[in-house]
Formats: C-alpha cells, sequence, structure tokens
C-alpha cells in the first residue's frame, strides 16, 4: 500500500524482452523530494528499468506494479505518463532533425504542464535562468533537436528539459557518461534545484560513484542480474566504487 | 491554395464531414456558361482561341500543338500503367464559369467567390499579398494587384488577358522557354491552354510581397491548363506563389500546365508551389526557367496531393554566373505515386545549382526523386549540389531515386547525397517520453524533415503546410 509519502512504489516487477526475462522481481519506494540511485553493472537491468517506468512498448511487463501516486502506470503509454509527471533523461537521446530546439520545448512544456505555461515573458525567463545555469548558449534554441550534438550537449539538454518540465518523478540514465567533471557539476546542480526542496523524486541510473558526489542520494539500490542485491545509504556507493561489484556476487 | 483551406475546413464540423480526408474536397455544383463537349479535336481547339478571341499566331501554335500532342506517343516512363489510365477522351477542356474577370471580390459570382472564401483567398490577399488571381475551372475569375506596382509598370494579369493587352510581349516569349513540342503534355496545354498568370517586372523593380495565384477545378471529369508565363526585366525580383484544389469524385481529372520563366540578366525570380490537388487528379505538368547573365531562378515545389504528379522543374543556366535552386518535397499516400524531381542544364561558366528533394511516403504511396544535372563541355566552373532523402513511414510504402549528372566539363564541382530513412521507434518514443501523443511525434518528425523546405515559404504557407502534415499523420498509427 502506496503511504501518504511514497510518490513511486515499484512492486515485483517483472519484465522481459523477446522472451528473454531481464528484470527478476525488482521492489523500491520513493518518497517526495528524495533522490535515489541504482547503481550496477552493465547487463544487469539498469537501463530496462528506466525505459519501463517511462512505458517503452519493446519491453514486456509479466508480473509486478509501477504505481506513481497511487496510481498504476503500466496501462499507459509514455506520453501520458510524462503528463503525469514522469521524466526520463535518456542515455541516448534521439536526434530529430529539421525540429528546432526553442520550438520542440515550447511544445513539451505546453503538452505536460499546461498552453499557458509556455506562453509570455514567465516563461521566456525560466528558460533563459535554465538555460544561464546549464551554460546553454542561446544559440542552442534554433538548433535541431540532438542533432550533430556532442555527448555533453545532449546530456546538458536533458537536464534543461528536466528543469523545465518540472516531473514529479526523474528518471536519469546514465545522465553522467560522456561528461566530465565540469560537466557532472553543472547537471548535479540542475538534478538539485529540480528536485531538492520539492515534492519531487528523481532516480538515478548510473555506473559510476562521480555523480553521487555532487547529488547526495538519500538512498542507493546495487542491481545485479536484474534482481536489487543491496540497498543502502550513499556510503554504499562509496564502497562500490572502492571495492567493485565482485564481494555482493559472493554474498 | 487547399491549406489556406484547412484552417477554416476543420473547424467547421459539417464541412469536414461533407469533405472526409480531403479537407479542400467538397464541391459546389456547376453552373458553367459555356461548356465545351467532352474529347478533343482540331475544332475543338480552334473554337477555343476564336472563343477568346485571339490572334491567328495563336490560333496557328494552338493547332500545330494540337497535332502533335495527337501523334505524339505517351511517355515510355515513369508510370506508365497510370498513365495508360488516362481517358483524353473523356475529359472536358474548356469550361467557363464567370463571364468575365473581376478586381473586386464582391463581383466575382457568389458560388464562385464562396468557393474561394471558404479557401480564405480574399484573407489573405489583405494581409500579406501584393496581388492575387484566382482561376476556377479553365478562367480566371478574380485578379488584382497592388496599386503601387501597377504604378512601377509591373503587369500581373490573367494570361487572357496578357495576351489582349500586351500581345507583343507574349508573342516575344511564349514557347521560348518550353516549346510546344517538348513533351505530349506541353503539346496538349499549348493546344488548349486557358488562363494563368502572366507576369511583367520591369528593369530594377523588386516586387516585395508575394503575388499568388489560385487554381481550383470544381467540375467533374475537367482539364485545366493554366499557362504561366512570368518575364523579370534586368536586376528585377518577384515571388510568385502558387496553390492548387479541386473537390474529390469517382471520375479523375487533369491538369496539365506549362509554365515559363525568363530572368533576364541579375534579376531574381523565385516560384513556389503547394499543390494539394485532391487524390483523383493527374497533376502532369512542365515547368522550366531561362537564367541569363548573373540572374538567379528559384523552384519551391511542394507536392501534397494529386492522384500522379510528374514534375520536373528545369532551368537552363545559359548567362555567366547564373544560379538555380529547386527544393522540393513530396508527400504520398495511399494511391498516390508523386515522381517529381528536378533538372538543371548548366550552359555557361561559373553557374551553380542547388537540388534539394525530399520525399515521404505513407500507406503504401509511392514517391521517386527523378533527376538530371547536366554541364556542357563550353561551361567552366559550375558548381552543383544534390541532396534526396526519403523517408517511409510504414512497410509496403516505396520511395525510388533515379539521379542523372552528364558532366562534360571536367572543372565542374559536383555533390551528390542520397538517403533514405525510417522512422524509429525509439525516436517517436523519445518525442512520446515528452508528452506528445504518437501521431503528433509522427508529425514532429515528418515537419522536421520538411523543414529544410518549409523554412522557404512564407510564413503563413509554412504554417498551413505542418497543419497539413499533421492532419495527413492522423488515424496513421495502427
Amino acid at each position: 500500500m502506496p503511504g501518504e509519502n511514497t510518490l513511486l512504489e515499484i512492486h515485483d516487477l517483472h519484465v522481459g524482452i523477446d522472451g528473454n526475462e531481464i528484470l527478476k522481481g525488482i521492489d523500491l519506494k520513493m518518497g517526495p523530494g528524495e533522490i535515489h540511485a541504482i547503481m550496477g553493472r552493465n547487463g544487469s537491468g539498469k537501463t530496462t528499468t528506466a525505459n519501463v517506468i517511462m512505458g517503452h512498448p519493446d519491453f514486456d511487463v509479466e508480473k509486478g506494479d509501477v504505481i506513481l501516486e497511487g496510481e498504476s502506470l503500466l496501462e499507459l503509454e509514455a506520453w501520458e505518463r510524462a503528463r503525469k509527471g514522469v521524466f526520463l533523461s535518456f542515455q541516448y537521446p534521439q536526434a530529430v532533425p529539421g525540429l528546432q530546439v526553442g520550438n520542440f520545448l515550447r511544445k513539451s512544456v505546453a503538452s505536460i504542464r499546461g498552453e499557458d505555461e509556455a506562453k509570455g515573458s514567465v516563461f521566456r525567463k525560466e528558460l533563459t535562468s535554465a538555460m544561464e545555469s546549464l551554460e546553454i548558449p542561446r544559440s542552442f534554441m534554433s538548433r535541431y533537436v540532438n542533432d550533430g550534438f556532442s555527448g555533453g550537449e545532449k546530456k546538458r539538454f536533458e537536464i534543461l528539459q528536466l528543469m523545465l518540465l518540472k516531473p514529479r518523478l526523474a528518471v536519469l540514465d546514465e545522465t553522467d557518461s560522456g561528461l566530465d567533471i565540469d560537466g557532472i557539476r553543472t547537471v548535479s546542480e540542475g538534478v538539485n534545484a529540480s528536485i531538492r526542496g520539492t515534492d519531487s523524486a528523481a532516480l538515478i541510473i548510473t555506473h559510476y560513484s562521480r555523480i553521487l558526489e555532487h547529488v547526495q542520494p538519500d538512498m542507493v539500490h546495487v542491481l545485479l542480474d536484474g534482481r536489487i542485491v543491496a540497498s543502502g545509504g550513499p556510503e554504499l556507493a562509496t564502497k562500490l566504487e572502492e571495492r567493485g561489484y565482485e564481494w555482493l556476487k559472493e554474498e | 491554395m487547399a491549406k489556406r483551406g484547412v484552417i477554416k475546413v476543420s473547424g467547421d464540423s459539417e464541412a469536414r464531414e461533407a469533405v472526409g480526408e480531403y479537407k479542400a474536397g467538397w464541391h459546389d455544383p456547376e453552373n458553367s456558361t459555356i461548356r465545351f463537349d467532352f474529347g478533343l479535336s482540331e475544332e475543338v481547339v480552334r473554337q477555343i482561341s476564336e472563343l477568346k478571341e485571339e490572334p491567328e499566331w495563336m490560333t496557328d501554335i494552338r493547332v500545330k500543338a494540337f497535332k502533335h500532342f495527337s501523334e505524339r506517343p505517351m511517355p515510355t516512363w515513369g508510370n506508365t500503367s497510370m498513365l495508360e489510365e488516362i481517358d483524353f477522351e473523356n475529359i472536358c477542356y474548356y469550361l467557363k464559369s464567370s463571364d468575365s474577370t473581376e478586381r473586386d471580390w464582391e463581383d466575382v459570382p457568389d458560388d464562385i467567390r464562396n468557393t474561394f472564401e471558404r479557401l480564405g483567398i480574399p484573407e489573405a490577399e489583405q494581409k500579406w499579398l501584393s496581388g492575387v488571381t484566382a482561376q476556377y475551372e479553365s478562367e480566371a475569375v478574380y485578379h488584382s494587384i497592388r496599386e503601387d506596382l501597377e504604378k512601377q509598370g509591373v503587369i500581373f494579369l490573367d494570361m487572357d488577358s496578357g495576351l489582349k493587352e500586351y500581345p507583343e510581349i507574349v508573342k516575344k516569349w511564349f514557347c521560348s522557354v518550353i516549346p510546344y513540342s517538348d513533351n505530349k503534355f506541353s503539346a496538349l496545354n499549348t493546344a488548349v491552354w486557358s488562363g494563368g498568370s502572366f507576369i511583367y517586372v520591369p528593369e530594377g523593380v523588386h516586387v516585395e510581397m508575394p503575388v499568388q495565384a489560385y487554381f481550383r477545378i470544381n467540375a467533374k471529369n475537367m482539364g485545366q491548363f493554366e499557362r504561366t508565363l512570368i518575364v523579370a526585366d534586368k536586376g528585377s525580383s518577384i515571388h510568385y506563389v502558387e496553390g492548387c484544389t479541386a473537390p474529390s469524385y469517382s471520375t479523375d481529372s487533369l491538369h496539365s500546365a506549362v509554365v515559363e520563366l525568363i530572368a533576364l540578366p541579375g534579376s531574381h525570380i523565385r516560384y513556389s508551389t503547394i499543390q494539394n490537388w485532391s487524390s483523383n487528379v493527374y497533376n502532369l505538368v512542365t515547368k522550366r526557367g531561362i537564367a541569363h547573365e548573373d540572374a538567379k531562378i528559384e523552384w519551391v515545389d511542394g507536392n501534397i496531393g494529386s492522384k500522379l504528379t510528374m514534375k520536373y522543374p528545369a532551368v537552363i543556366l545559359k548567362g555567366e554566373g547564373s544560379h538555380a535552386e529547386v527544393i522540393s518535397v513530396a508527400y504520398s499516400g495511399e494511391g498516390q505515386h508523386q515522381d517529381a524531381g528536378a533538372k538543371i542544364h548548366h550552359l555557361a561558366s561559373n553557374t551553380t545549382s542547388k537540388i534539394l528533394s525530399k520525399s515521404i511516403s505513407k500507406n503504401g504511396g509511392r514517391g521517386s526523386y527523378r533527376g538530371m544535372v547536366t554541364v556542357s563541355p563550353k561551361a567552366d566552373n559550375c558548381k552543383l549540389n544534390v541532396v534526396c532523402d526519403a523517408l517511409i513511414l510504414d512497410e509496403g510504402s516505396r520511395s525510388d531515386t533515379y539521379p542523372t549528372m552528364e558532366v562534360a566539363n571536367p572543372s565542374a564541382r559536383c555533390e551528390h547525397e542520397a538517403s533514405v530513412s525510417k522512422v524509429s521507434d525509439d525516436q517517436l518514443f523519445y518525442l512520446m517520453s515528452r508528452g506528445h501523443s504518437e501521431e503528433e511525434s509522427l508529425a514532429m518528425i515528418v515537419n522536421g524533415f520538411f523543414e529544410p523546405f518549409t523554412r522557404e515559404l512564407p510564413m503563413e504557407y509554412a504554417v498551413e503546410l505542418n497543419q497539413l502534415m499533421a492532419l495527413e499523420m492522423e488515424g496513421s498509427i495502427g
């Protein structure tokens, strides 16, 4: 039962693709204002978890549930989930040639937050200040969505969308990969500004603990072969950084 | 311009219900004042000319063209099976619905005025056009040009009035770029042409706002054969915009236009078309321009409607330093074949050209790019760039590319790129994760794909083309 303080609940989630089971029973609970991290090696099911929360059609949910604010998301399409407040920062954001960044942002804000929120000087100020904090130049607005972007530009653009779309739940899939130290710091500040002190929550999916130094997670979960094998405070991330994942396998 | 109609009609549920999928597809009762029998003969050709009280030289060209048309076989390339279905005997070659060409919308007969009002033409004229001509069936029914342009000597008339008032200019240039014997359909047009636009821009005059012509077929089994001639004198410039629609009937109509452009030294002609005929119209059009020294000709050509379009806007780069651009998009839906492309001939040195072709096929539609660029042996230091991109939206839709380059001068710099892509699930998922439904996401991808074309259009057209494509994407997700 999701309590008053539960924003997201994942319950015994089993997910497969093309007949192969990838997630083998995941449980997770997050409250408003919390930041959790899921760590794990390649192939452990991290990106699948992110995609299933957002509603990628390729994955089959065989069992379990994903509940946002007391409502199951599983029957909803990705765009409906987005309007309920789910956001995914993609590991590999897709290019859409010909679709201008400025236009896309305005349309996305309009569809998720409502037409009125995407108009006028308030929105323009919001946009300008978010771009400044992410050190994104104005010329960005007339470029095409992710078309010819560097790895770092793509990640900053994802966080810009996070800041403007103001989701209840932000899932960040490997947002730190492809970023240098300064990039990680900038992006982390964006995440902190969007979540800390609000009633939203973020689930950070990562390989390394670097980003977690800047975004202090409330909880760290370790994913291994489709199962969460350990959960703990931020110290768990440090331990993984020092000792790797092998010791968990042995336990 | 069907796109102008899209907004109005889609807000009107009754009209929308009546026209179904194609938003400019309603038809008015046919109240013609003069209608010829079906079928074509030398007699019909002579009657058309006589009715229009034409000079003898024009009658002669018509008759010669008719003979050529009769003898010339159908093209043996392109979609020959669709071409074979054209029944030339079951087409009406001349139909007149109004007795005169008016200069005030109020004077246009009610039913015809209503049609154009539904399409939003009078409104557009007030807002952002220098001049408008509206053609209904065979004849122009409305025509206007801004006074200041008239004072500067700009001539903008329907072609029949042009021939009456400026016979010497028409005689000098008529058939000079596209001889009647160019192809079967240019011969047909020359034999039975009626309406179209005649424009002359005097030396050094820049027409700042676009002028527009709007063609609509209303009657069943109708042939529309407008003839357009634009002469831009030295150092002048003009942007001409053309739009077309027709109602949907179960039998096919034929539109076969000829457009000739003459860009004298240092002038600039841009010719933009959004063709949105209903899906039972054969659209077989010959468009060609000649660019003299340092002149520039641009064809901006959008093909959304029709059953079969065969159209390859061409530029002959005759003068040194002249430039040609052909930017086109084609959308082929169910039962449609857009066979479009471009032709550019570099006859002089230091000439440059650019072709950008974008095609989308959906629901079994077929898009073909057919292009030819030639460089003659005497033309040094020419630059040519050809890019053709195709986007296929589903299985069973088709895209073909037939590019030809004949370069007989080794100093030419040629670039050619072609790509075929499909919309990926990951692309759709990305956009959907930002709150856009699958149809909206697909429309974003499609409009993005067309963007290099859309940005060349006047803004009102660009917005409406985007809306039109969004409508085309409706119901496309299974």
